[in-house]
């Protein structure tokens, strides 16, 4: 057996026994509703983990992707207020993340920042600006979100008298999941990301075009935030420019969890889907169990960190062994 | 009155900048930085100098107090302030520490539930909170020191579980508690408010214990290059250990004025991105994230600065939840000016050898 | 066997700030041949190498392939242009697979999607340009791959561009003899395909058993090219180190130092030794006596300094500290017993280059004292104002960062950082390197004088001469051994020569009986 894979099966693993021990604690809770509220109730943090996947993989890190997922929300309920019609104002925004993220990447290849001070840097301008355009929660009225988006959800299975759906949001996830896993291995973006994280100087000599490479990581990981907003918005459908402060830390903790490795070069977009479905998992379990707390999750969540970068020492250690 | 008052500052201020200045004290920059935006305050903020002396007290001793937004500045700055002396210390041996807020939560969480709940005696109660700081910060240090762990991963585990530790203390609940002695720690003044003045004791406890021995120099030669040191026979990975420790224990300090200052325990709350806002001062302080030379008043400065801009804001009446912009441009433009490569582009043309 | 000139360059100039690391060197590389670039460290093989591929830009001078003038700026354009390289510490990229690796940024794709399976073929393809004996696994992790196979793939990498030239540096140091033997089975096999191989290496017996060609570079000079065939080792030897064979025959010993009978010994090592790095050995380190360790690069040297001061742990054998049975395990406590040491590479693990000179100066005596009896303000500047003063470093103050420093006065700060502890034992490792003429002089004449106050010194040095003014007694070592030991009359250059190439030749007779 490959040992690279070890983080990705111990992810598996710890996903399939929370999974088991919610079904054998719970009654209802292997049912199809419950594993498809899972993907779409944590549609937004998979989007944005996928963004934040690449980030880390290349070797860096992004603490602006919750105060951009904030922005997005404001920047479409305020537009779409103003008379926009949604589609036309999620392109602006998704373009604006775009932008938004190129210019970091930029800061952090040309001048040779810390990702950490300059993502602070876009954490606090995106927060600040969402806040301009609007520091209330602005509900979104419009029929685009009220019957479009509730039409496309997909059923799939009749229980009893209710037809169980895949929601957009779902299927929103789902795409990024195909896309990001395509990206990341499939192109040679996606080998260029892993060359640089792994070892910049070899990359350097090897000849990829190493500050490009940065730019569109930190393009991608805006981008993905910024449609993660999207996400937000239809379900929430409303805008907050204060929701979500620390969100980031979930997107890098589903992606280490998912055997993501933060000094770069390893990691998988499914682990980090079955990072993201983990933390929905444990949320759901303490959900179901109603007299069991929050602060477990975090506990849990913090061992969980623990054991998987214990086993990434470890391995890094018996590779320096030989 | 006032106008003499306002004299006698900026002469201080003015001496104070010629010092640093002449010492070639990198506190001169964020403390320049500070000194524009007061003046700014002076001509174009009205009542920002107002200062009120009233009866106050004191540990139940009546004594005078100052009121006005100047001292509301040194009020609020002194939790990063103290965040920041810890911090300043561990960027310097080359790494960071993302958990101090969560150790913050931690540290108010016990204090809170122990005087409640327990009834335990407010001195136990600030002793086992700074207990738990220390605990939180040999967790830290192990990682990164004996473990070996790149110090951001480390120290994220923490951020993420110890808020759930905080809440699982305060069994979820905030804990409101009005204990004298206990609020008194961020509420009480002494001409200036308490906070400061710890803030200040810190600064001075920690820069004799750094400067006044050799942990200082060995800190930043670790910090510098760890290799040729440890071949030199310093000790770095104790010294590591022991910069996480005492960042522990500063984020358990701040936690605890923090805590008092609201009079409860909110272990959702306490503390929360001020890690970053820490990081910050620091970073404005010149002080540099590869490690080395460490400047621990400068830090302070750094963090004093910060507060000054937010809350010149809420005095110009711009609402507050634009704050993050400008603080957004102060990082950049103080990343800029370390960027070598930006260094380059202006120095680098005359040709220094 | 040769064919038409591959590779041509002419007059290269090259400078770093205050060194001039090139001096209108002229090199040709033929098609179907090996040809070997020899020198000594700071000989400019590397720099020559750097230049060629676009790592660093010329200063001077002209390069031609197959007649066509190329100035590649980046590594991307020299492989553009042919010109493949395979680095010591190989350049690849640890946590891809070895297919994903040999095709990096040369994918195969259709409308931007990578066509694995082709890429699978190609690599295949490079692979068995090789002929290896092995298979490697195409979907290894690299990092998983032992060293001579990371070699291979680099080499495979190679062959995948078409590289018509193909440059190995110190490709042999990590690899054991019968991986070393497979390398260079492939380059013959290259050879015969009319690859032109440029191979750097510091190890004798692999160039005479490879090449076709020698060139040996000097100071950054061209000493010159030489067939292989008509190259007695003897004399490539002292090519390498700057002294024609009449000059080296004629060589006496400078200074006369007695051998010390009697003395105290401070070190005795018996059978110490460690794996991968040094072989059981046998040494005594006797007090007012220098030691030296004579041999080419890679013999061993650094490893043996490296186990007495603790910064390896050895795994076998004994030491024994004034007849005290110890072994240091870090060098915070080899300082405990007295022991200090230069290293060899100063940025790496000497200088702390954003502190002062003072600090710098007194960092090892704090760091002894601990840290909690700091020593005064004023008592850290006499002491580095009495060692500025004695060891005539040239700075404007005490408080000058060090890295603002030339390379002789960051080694005498680093020299009285270790003269502050007052050592009995001071390792020297290339205590000269990267210095200019008048400050080596002046730190051998402190070796001199140390030795007369008393202090016991372990001298290495890749130049011989050095090595031979200032021991009383030389070890010599070659690929991880000692050989000899030489003293007394014994004790010349020209003696040292011998043994290092005399051995080699036994090696060779006796690989070739087997």
């Amino acid at each position: 057996m490959n040992s690279r894979y070890l983080p990705l099966i111990i992810t598996a693993l710890v996903l399939g026994l929370l999974l088991a021990a919610g079904g054998y604690f719970f009654n209802n809770f292997l049912s199809l509703r419950v594993f498809i509220n899972l993907f779409g109730d944590n549609a937004f943090v998979g989007v944005t983990a996928v963004g934040m996947t690449f980030v880390i993989i290349s070797g860096g890190i992004d603490l602006s992707v919750a105060s951009v997922i904030a922005f997005t929300t404001i920047f479409i309920a305020q537009t779409v207020q103003d008379g926009m019609h949604p589609l036309l104002s999620m392109t602006f925004a998704l373009m604006l993340g775009l932008l938004f993220g190129a210019i970091q990447g930029w800061f952090i290849s040309s001048f040779n920042l810390p990702p950490f001070l300059v993502t602070l840097a876009g954490m606090f301008f995106a927060r600040g600006t969402g806040f301009i355009i609007n520091d209330i929660s602005l509900a979104i009225k419009h029929s685009f979100y009220s019957e479009t988006i509730r039409g496309l959800a997909i059923p799939v299975a009749k229980v009893g008298r209710a037809v169980v759906r895949i929601p957009f949001t779902a299927q929103c996830l789902i795409l990024f999941i195909i896309g990001g896993t395509l990206l990341a291995a499939f192109t040679r973006f996606g080998r260029n990301v892993y060359a640089i994280g792994s070892n910049e100087i070899s990359a350097r000599l090897m000849g990829v075009p190493v500050d490009r490479v940065k730019i569109m990581v930190y393009a991608l990981s805006g981008f993905c935030a910024t449609a993660a907003g999207c996400v937000v918005t239809f379900y929430m459908q409303s805008g907050n420019s204060s929701s979500f402060v620390g969100l980031e830390m979930d997107a890098i903790a589903a992606a280490v969890i998912g055997g993501t490795l933060l000094t770069g070069g390893v990691g998988w977009v499914a682990g980090t889907l079955m990072g993201v479905l983990i933390l929905g998992t444990i949320q759901s379990l303490i959900t179901f169990q109603g007299s069991l707390n929050n602060w477990w999750a975090k506990i849990f969540i913090g061992s969980l960190l623990f054991l998987f970068i214990s086993v990434q020492q470890l391995l890094k250690h018996r590779l320096k062994g030989r | 009155m006032r106008i003499v008052g306002i004299i006698i500052f900026w002469l201080a201020m003015v001496v104070f900048l010629y010092g640093t200045r002449r010492s070639r004290n990198v506190a001169f920059w964020p403390l320049l930085a500070l000194a524009c935006l007061l003046l700014f305050n002076l001509f174009f903020t009205q009542q920002f100098y107002r200062l009120e002396l009233r009866e106050g007290s004191f540990f139940g001793i009546p004594v005078p107090q100052l009121y006005g937004v100047p001292i509301d500045i040194l009020n609020h700055a002194s939790k990063v302030g103290i965040l920041a002396i810890g911090m300043t210390l561990v960027i310097a041996v080359g790494g960071i520490d993302l958990s101090v807020g969560a150790v913050m939560a931690i540290a108010g969480a016990m204090m809170a539930t122990l005087s409640v709940q327990l009834g335990v005696s407010p001195a136990a109660c600030i002793a086992a909170a700074l207990a738990a700081g220390l605990a939180a910060g040999m967790w830290n240090g192990f990682l990164v020191a004996v473990m070996g762990i790149p110090p951001m991963v480390a120290t994220l585990i923490l951020m993420v579980a110890g808020r759930g530790v905080a809440q699982l203390v305060t069994d979820g609940q905030i804990i409101i508690f009005n204990n004298p002695i206990l609020t008194s720690i961020g509420n009480a003044f002494l001409l200036v408010p308490v906070p400061f003045l710890l803030m200040l004791l810190m600064l001075i406890a920690t820069w004799i214990t750094t400067r006044g021995t050799a942990l200082g120099f060995l800190i930043e030669a670790v910090g510098d290059n760890e290799v040729a040191s440890s071949r030199a026979g310093v000790s770095a990975r104790t010294l590591k250990f022991l910069v996480y420790v005492f960042c522990g224990f500063c984020s358990a300090v701040a936690g605890l004025v923090q805590t008092s200052n609201i009079r409860s325990a909110d272990a959702n709350n306490i503390g929360l991105t001020l890690e970053l806002d820490a990081i910050m001062a620091v970073v404005i302080g010149g002080t540099a994230m590869t490690g080395g030379r460490f400047y621990l008043a400068s830090s302070v400065a750094g963090a004093l600065l910060i507060q000054a801009l937010t809350t010149t804001m809420y005095a110009k009446d711009v609402s507050p939840v634009v704050a993050p912009v400008p603080k957004a441009l102060v990082i950049l433009a103080v990343c800029l000016l370390q960027s070598e490569r930006v260094r380059r582009l202006f120095i680098g043309r005359r040709g220094t050898a | 066997m040769s064919g038409e000139t591959l590779l041509e360059m002419r007059g290269i100039n090259k400078t770093f700030p205050g060194v001039q690391a090139l001096k209108n060197v002229n090199f040709a590389l033929r098609r179907g041949q090996i040809h070997a670039l020899m020198g000594e460290n700071g000989a400019g093989k590397s720099t020559l190498i750097k230049v060629l591929t676009g790592v660093h830009p010329g200063d001077g001078g002209a390069m031609s392939v197959e007649g066509k003038a190329i100035a590649p700026a980046s590594p991307r354009e020299a492989e553009s242009c042919g010109i493949s390289t395979v680095y010591q510490e190989v350049n690849l990229i640890p946590h891809l697979t070895v297919r994903e690796n040999i095709c990096l940024g040369r994918e195969d794709r259709f409308a931007g999607i990578i066509r694995w399976g082709r890429v699978w073929k190609r690599a295949r393809k490079a692979l068995d340009r090789l002929d290896l004996k092995f298979r490697i696994n195409l979907d290894a992790q690299l990092s998983d791959c032992s060293i001579a196979v990371q070699q291979m793939v680099a080499i495979a990498r190679a062959l995948d561009i078409d590289a018509r030239i193909l440059i190995l540096d110190e490709p042999t140091s990590s690899l054991d003899e019968a991986e070393a033997e497979e390398l260079f089975r492939i380059m013959r096999n290259l050879r015969e395909q009319g690859m032109g191989i440029v191979f750097v290496t510091h190890f004798l017996d692999q160039v005479y058993r490879v090449s076709d060609t020698i060139t040996v570079l000097r100071n950054g000079e061209l000493v010159g090219e030489f067939p292989a065939a008509s190259l007695p080792r003897l004399e490539l030897v002292s090519k390498m180190v700057g002294k024609n064979v009449d000059e080296v025959k004629k060589l006496e010993k400078r200074v006369a130092v007695t051998t010390a009978s009697g003395r105290k010994t401070v070190v005795s090592a018996r059978r110490l030794g460690r794996k991968g790095s040094i072989n059981p050995i046998d040494f005594d380190l006797k007090e007012g006596e220098v030691t030296g360790l004579a041999g080419l690069l890679g013999s061993g040297r650094s490893e043996i300094a490296n186990l007495l001061f603790g910064v390896d742990a050895a795994d076998s054998g004994e030491m024994e500290i004034d007849g005290r049975k110890a072994r240091p395990e870090s060098p915070a406590m080899a300082m405990r017993f007295g022991f200090a040491m230069l290293t060899e590479d100063r940025k790496f693990s000497g200088i702390i280059p954003n502190l002062s000179l003072r600090e710098n100066i007194i960092l090892a005596m704090q760091a002894k004292l601990g840290p909690w009896r700091k020593i005064p303000p004023r008592k850290a500047n006499e002491i580095a104002d009495q060692f500025i003063k004695a060891l005539d470093i040239k700075t404007p103050s005490r408080e000058q960062q060090l890295k603002n420093l030339s390379g002789g006065n960051q080694q005498k700060v680093i020299i009285a950082r270790w003269l502050a502890v007052h050592p009995r034992l001071l390792i020297l490792d290339e205590p000269t390197r990267g210095i200019d003429v008048g400050a080596r002089a002046e730190i051998e004449e402190l070796i001199q004088k140390l030795r007369e106050e008393g202090m016991s010194l372990l001298l290495i040095s890749s130049e011989l001469d050095e090595v031979v003014r200032n021991s009383s007694r030389v070890i010599v070592l070659r690929d991880r051994e000692k050989i000899a030991e030489l003293s007394g009359d014994n004790l010349s250059e020209q003696n040292i020569l011998h043994v290092i190439a005399s051995q080699a030749t036994e090696d060779a007779v006796k690989e070739a009986v087997q």
